[in-house]
């Protein structure tokens, strides 16, 4: 129950399809969606192989509550080495493919191999077949979406790269529903290096629970909950997530001009309200969301002028307060942009911003950009988004990401991120417990591994002072297994602004009867975090990976709230690695293994 | 007075919780496709519209019913299918203007909204509407809805234009 307890797996070189049953003691033991994904890469592949081989693997994972009722039951996860970090990758998305991918049947889709030319896989139900997919290469995911929605099911629901992930650009996100995307550590990438379009899932089948009625009404209280709260009651409504611009700026940590400024000036042209009062058409809602945080746009005249979705906050920031671009129109087209070439907007922003900062620092000539390329110009933000996205000219530079493109010039002090991927949108000078989470994160810089800010600036659950590094250890690790929890379910992290653990508990519980506690469920997000660190640490990553860029952890920020403001990670990181039971190396200890059930012989 | 299930499509999100409330509702599992309300999403358009039976005055469903099996429950106002008694000759499925009954081949049985006629209250599809584009109301509370807001507007353009 929860579970469909099938897995489909498809091997592109070969061209064979299998169904498998999932093994109930693993899903009990990692849930789905990133825990049981991540056994399995494990399991099942050398984590030292080559990315973009045709040894690594593409997952694509669902949890137990996706398709069902409980608020944002719609995640999907897409985990595989990434090429970005050499880290583990799980990039997640809403919309509707993870709930499609359900109904058709499968817990889990496990692609292997690679295409001898492209192709897309149609799931219908049970009737999977390999496809080619020639007439679509080269297009955006929109015109990916269309064609193949007409050439298979109009109720078809699907995902797809663009031509950065066909030009296996190290930005590139795997796309769904035109507008979502599981968008960061390069995973399109990966899927174009299997020449993979698509996946286009169609599915009729049924999700089951245990106690349906129960698990309705806790479903219900559930949605109450996550109205009364004011973030995802009222705040993600009616701004979308570009609502926290005005708070972050203010704290004195919006990352500005490549992290040369904490404050942007043009933050309120950016601004969720901003966006609400010039470009919002409507607000929607991802597969059985009940927060409807994103934001359907329009720019209506104008050199810039389109439509889509978004922006959302990292958007605006990588895009905008990052690049210094303040121009909503320009900043919203490449979103637009990014959305159909198939990029994650964090990753392509900030290698724009890191190129700006070596331009104009002199790093970078003139003749290979073709251009100037000055913070602030917003013609050069959409002009290099596009030619990232193609892989054209210094696109194709840009592509590799920020860390390559700063290392290809010498510079690789000047690229903001961690592992080789790009910070998020929060300065870890500001908010010392998101900076040790930065460090620390599985998949390199990521906001989402430990969502600290939710104590740091909201309050959630209690408000802790930013600057301070006393109990960030703890708060870092209590926020990452939590997280790991929640991606495992098959819900969104914005739930966990009004619902703790004990509420998710209660659905997956009464959607899965499988005995769990919480206390349980939180020791499986522990597990997961731990599986997920050997798999760097046998791909070859360790501790030395778990630091920060010089200007982090040296220059202070120059001016604002956080004024002379640094990193401090060498106050918190030796207590971290003493909580999680790792030796000073940042390796987990046989005994910390053993009680996590992750050693050989347990 | 009977209430209606009223549908404001402006204020619908896409997220499709209401079809999951009805399957489960009526068939204790989760499928969007043995909803019977269906949200129609046209995403270019940035257009979403929830569709339900209308319940109709003269129900032309249960008009060529040949075997009676569609009837009204005249508490609710509501139509609903009795299973036993139908023959999934899909003449309903033909009659219906607005496709709001099918014919689920797995049971061979017509299925259509009911608003829910064994529960208290609220239809489930609108208890899960967090947007409340979905509203159980008085039957002409809809129309006088829309004509308090169409008057509201003609005031506020007649304002407008004498200042």
């Amino acid at each position: 129950m929860g579970w469909t307890g099938t897995i489909l797996r498809v091997n592109l070189s070969s061209g064979s399809v299998a169904k498998e049953p999932l093994d109930g003691h693993l899903a009990r033991s990692y849930i789905g969606g990133r825990g049981l994904a991540t056994k399995i890469l494990y399991d099942e592949i050398d984590p030292t192989l080559d990315p973009l081989g045709p040894a690594n693997k593409l997952i694509l994972a669902t949890g137990p509550l996706t398709g069902t009722n409980a608020p944002t039951g719609g995640r999907y996860m897409v985990v595989t080495k990434s090429p970005l970090t050499g880290a583990i990758a799980c990039s997640n998305s809403g919309g509707y493919v993870g709930a499609e991918m359900k109904y058709a049947g499968y817990d889990l889709v496990i692609v292997e191999g690679k295409a001898p030319h492209p192709v897309y896989l149609w799931i219908n139900n049970d009737r999977v077949e390999i496809r080619d997919a020639v007439q679509v290469w080269g297009t955006s995911t929109h015109k990916t979406e269309d064609a193949l929605r007409a050439a298979t099911n109009a109720e078809a629901k699907i995902c797809s790269i663009g031509p950065a992930g066909e030009t296996l650009s190290l930005t590139a996100a795997v796309m769904n529903d035109k507008h979502r995307a599981a968008g960061r550590s390069g995973v399109g990438a990966v899927m174009g290096s299997k020449n993979l379009k698509a996946i286009v899932f169609r599915g009729t089948r049924s999700v089951k629970v245990a106690h349906p009625h129960a698990f309705m009404r806790a479903c219900l209280q559930a949605v109450a909950k996550l109205q009364a709260e004011p973030g995802s009651g009222e705040g993600l409504p009616m701004y979308g997530t570009p609502g926290i611009v005005s708070v972050i700026n203010a704290h004195g940590f919006m990352p500005t001009n490549n992290f040369q400024f904490g404050q942007f000036a043009g933050a309120d042209r950016i601004s969720g309200e901003t966006i609400r009062d010039e470009i919002l058409i409507r607000n929607k809602g991802c597969f059985a969301c009940t927060i409807a945080c994103a934001r359907v746009t329009k720019v209506k005249a104008g050199k810039f002028r389109g439509s889509g979705e978004g922006p959302e906050y990292e958007t605006v920031w990588g895009l905008g307060a990052m690049t210094g671009v303040s121009d909503l129109a320009a900043v919203t087209r490449a979103g637009y942009l990014c959305n159909e070439l198939g990029m994650d907007t964090i990753e392509a922003g900030v290698a724009i911003a890191t190129a700006m900062e070596l331009f104009e620092a002199g790093y970078i000539p003139e003749r290979d950009i073709g251009r100037p390329l000055r913070f602030g110009d917003a013609d050069a933000l959409v002009e290099m988004t596009e030619k990232l996205g193609r892989g054209e000219g210094f696109g194709a530079i840009l592509a590799l990401g920020g860390a390559r493109l700063a290392e290809r010039y010498d510079h690789s002090e000047l690229f903001m991120g961690v592992k080789r991927q790009a910070f998020a949108a929060y300065d870890g000078r500001g908010a010392q417990g998101m900076a040790l989470g930065y460090a620390t994160s599985n998949r390199g810089a990521c906001h989402l591994r430990g969502y600290t800010i939710s104590a740091e600036v909201f309050g959630v659950p209690r408000k802790v002072d930013p600057f301070a590094t006393e109990g960030k250890a703890a708060l870092a690790k209590a926020s990452q297994d939590a997280t790991a929890f929640v991606d495992s379910t098959g819900t969104c992290l914005f739930t966990t602004f009004a619902l703790g653990p004990a509420d998710l508990h209660a659905m997956l519980e009464l959607a899965t009867d499988s005995g769990y506690t919480v206390d349980e469920v939180i020791k499986i997000g522990e597990r997961i975090w731990n599986l997920e660190r050997l798999f760097n640490l046998r791909a070859g990553l360790s501790a030395k990976d778990d630091t920060l860029p010089r200007r982090i952890l040296e220059e202070p920020i120059p001016a604002g709230p956080a004024k002379g403001k640094v990193a401090r990670l060498g106050e918190m990181l030796p207590e971290y690695y003493t909580l999680r039971g790792w030796t000073p190396e940042g390796v987990p200890t046989p005994e910390k293994l053993r009680a996590l059930s992750l050693a050989p012989n347990s | 007075m009977a209430k209606v299930l009223s549908i404001i499509p402006e204020r619908c999100t896409a997220c499709r919780a209401c079809e999951l409330a009805c399957s489960i509702k009526h068939y204790g599992e989760f499928n969007t496709s043995r909803s019977r309300i269906k949200v129609s999403i046209f995403l270019e358009e940035a257009v979403y519209i929830p569709t339900a039976c209308t319940q109709c005055t003269e129900a032309w469903c249960a008009k060529i019913c040949p075997t009676t099996a569609i009837l009204r429950n005249d508490d609710y106002m509501a139509y609903y299918v009795v299973d036993d008694k139908c023959v999934g000759c899909k003449m309903c499925v033909l009659a219906c203007p607005f496709g709001a009954i099918e014919l689920y081949a797995d049971h061979g049985k017509a299925e259509k909204c009911d608003l829910c006629l064994s529960i208290d209250g609220d239809p489930e599809c609108v208890k899960f509407c967090t947007p409340k584009a979905l509203l159980f109301t008085d039957e002409d509370a809809g129309p006088k809805a829309k004509q308090a807001a169409t008057a509201l507007r003609l005031k506020e353009a007649l304002q407008e234009a004498a200042s």
